[in-house]
């Protein structure tokens, strides 16, 4: 017999009813579209960037350069080493310093980013890895700069595989945004921990999930689309 | 022009390529050709540096490729164009987008990309086909395309790794026809890296044997095919496999420098006999005729005698033996091993 049902009994009200759950459902979900939005932004600035850097820098890149390559390797890998929630309180310093504030909204952007930023880096890099050497050797041989044959050829090449990348790390984010609940970060997975979690409220945590899946199987679906749209 | 000189490629302790000397002159087309392994590959991406050599000269146009880096050696590579095997289209790219690609590289304004990819897909026959995609095109037509953008800067030289290596014969014909005629028509100086014994006894002025990482023979076509004993001559020219025929005396032709289109008619009255022809490869190569024959004559002429009248209107004749003709490598067909 699980607690909910126990306790329900003794918390009178335990359970939000249905015609109040847009009201904190609603506000919620817009707070988490901005979270994850303003994470992914940064994520793709910063992230594919870096991706790029680690390709290009290996030894089948178009600049090869051990140190460097190893360098920022190091980095990405040390953001994607620790389980989110480790980060999250790995981080509290930094968030404190930058925001002078160690919850709520700003504090799980921070987390978000390194983590987020470290994915994507290693998603761009398998995308980009996966274009034919033979299309880069065609800028390289029509005197193409090295700009031109990162953004013109490797990155327009890979695209359909930089789409599914965004996919992927799109969820992510939308299940660590989740997490963020609890340091009351706002959004649909503070509302799952603070009324579905720590109220037992049934019908909050229903809705929530509902939501949850429903977001992510509608991202995937467009991703997916995404990506047969853009390959040729 | 093109002229390599002491080109050394080096990959460690391993030497793919040893001392080359190349010289391609102002609207001629030269082909390198040797077996898979030989260093063609390596060749072909040191002539656009897209390998850096490591040792020698490469020099375009008056520049040396070689001793270039960043900026020059990116503006050198402008006089060369390069078409790919499998033409290495972009994927994402329409036929017409592909051409554009280095025009826009080099910010050509908008107007004049559109007047040149139209021009350039007008010359390799694409046009009707400018906004589709490569998965979309049959192999040559890509190579078409892929013909087209090389040419959108307008380079002096243009550089083919195996372009119709994967191409049926059709589509082959029709790419080296295109090849012939941007030389005829723009003055381009071409160099074709190949394995095909075709490509060469069709388009080339120059060729050259690559083995081992060295060139091991080369020099005009018209003067390779008519050398005795000389393998690169054989691969171009080689003899279809014989038939014993019973009664008759085998002999090997070799057409040095004909006197008359009738020379074969010639001998036959002149000796008296009638001459059987077992296998025959007459092309033209300089404008005049080359080949290599091997005919059948009555085994009572002397040898002498027929030496001598073949000689009078410009053919080697060497008599053979029937066992040894079938010895001989069919056309083109360097790979396999002899049996």
């Amino acid at each position: 017999m699980s607690a909910p049902s126990l306790l329900a009994p003794v918390l009178p009200l335990i359970a939000t009813p249905w015609p109040e759950v847009p009201d904190l459902l609603l506000p919620a979900l817009g707070e988490t579209v901005r979270m994850v939005g303003l994470v992914m932004a940064i994520v793709v600035v910063l992230g594919g960037p870096l991706g790029l850097l680690i390709f290009n820098t290996s030894p089948v890149g178009l600049t090869p350069h051990r140190a460097v390559h190893v360098s920022i390797s190091w980095i990405a890998n040390l953001g994607r080493s620790l389980p989110f929630l480790v980060l999250m309180a790995a981080v509290i310093p930094v968030t404190r310093f930058v925001f002078d504030t160690t919850i709520g909204f700003k504090a799980a952007i921070i987390p978000m980013s390194i983590a987020g930023i470290a994915f994507f880096a290693r998603l761009t890099e398998q995308a980009v890895r996966e274009v034919p050497r033979d299309l880069v050797d065609v800028g390289v041989a029509a005197g193409a700069s090295r700009w031109q044959i990162m953004s013109g050829i490797q990155l327009r090449e890979a695209l359909p595989g930089l789409a599914g990348g965004f996919t992927i790390n799109l969820v992510a984010m939308i299940e660590y945004s989740a997490i963020a609940g609890a340091i009351g970060s706002g959004g649909i997975g503070y509302l799952a921990v603070n009324y579905g979690y720590r109220r037992f409220d049934d019908m909050i945590m229903i809705a929530c999930i509902v939501v949850l899946i429903a977001i992510v199987q509608a991202i995937q679906f467009t991703g997916d689309r995404t990506v047969r749209a853009l390959a040729h | 022009m093109i002229e390599i000189s002491g080109l050394v490629k080096a990959y460690g302790p391993t030497t793919v390529l040893d001392g080359i000397e190349l010289r391609v002159d102002d609207g001629r087309i030269a082909a390198v050709v040797g077996p898979s392994g030989a260093g063609k590959s390596t060749l072909a991406r040191c002539v656009n540096l897209l390998e850096r050599p490591t040792a020698g000269s490469v020099v375009v146009n008056g520049v040396d490729l070689a001793a270039s880096s960043g900026r020059d050696l990116r503006r050198a590579r402008l006089q060369i164009g390069t078409v790919f095997q499998s033409a290495n289209l972009l994927r994402r790219l329409t036929a017409a987008q592909n051409v554009a690609l280095p025009l826009r590289q080099q910010k050509v304004p908008d107007a004049e990309v559109r007047r040149r990819v139209a021009e350039l897909l007008e010359r390799v026959g694409m046009l009707h086909r400018a906004n589709h995609y490569p998965s979309q095109l049959s192999g040559g037509q890509r190579q078409r395309i892929g013909i087209a953008r090389s040419l959108a800067l307008r380079p002096s030289v243009l550089l083919s790794d195996e372009a119709t290596s994967g191409l049926d014969p059709d589509a082959t014909r029709a790419i080296l026809g295109l090849l012939t005629e941007l030389r005829d028509d723009l003055g381009v100086t071409v160099l074709v890296i190949t394995h095909e014994m075709d490509v060469v006894r069709s388009i080339a002025d120059h060729v050259a044997h690559l083995d081992h990482g060295r060139i091991v023979e080369q020099g005009a076509v018209a003067d390779v095919v008519r050398r005795s004993d000389s393998p690169l001559s054989s691969a171009l020219l080689p003899m279809p496999p014989v038939v014993d025929v019973v009664g008759l005396a085998t002999w090997r032709l070799r057409i040095e420098d004909a006197t008359s289109p009738y020379w074969l008619a010639e001998v036959g009255r002149e000796l008296g006999a009638d001459v059987a022809v077992l296998a025959a490869l007459v092309e033209e190569a300089g404008a005049r005729p080359v080949g290599r024959l091997t005919v059948g004559l009555d085994p009572r002429l002397e040898t002498a005698t027929v030496r001598g009248s073949f000689a009078r209107h410009g053919v080697v004749a060497e008599p053979a033996e029937p066992r040894e003709l079938h010895a001989v490598p069919a056309p083109g067909r360097e790979k396999e091993p002899a049996a």
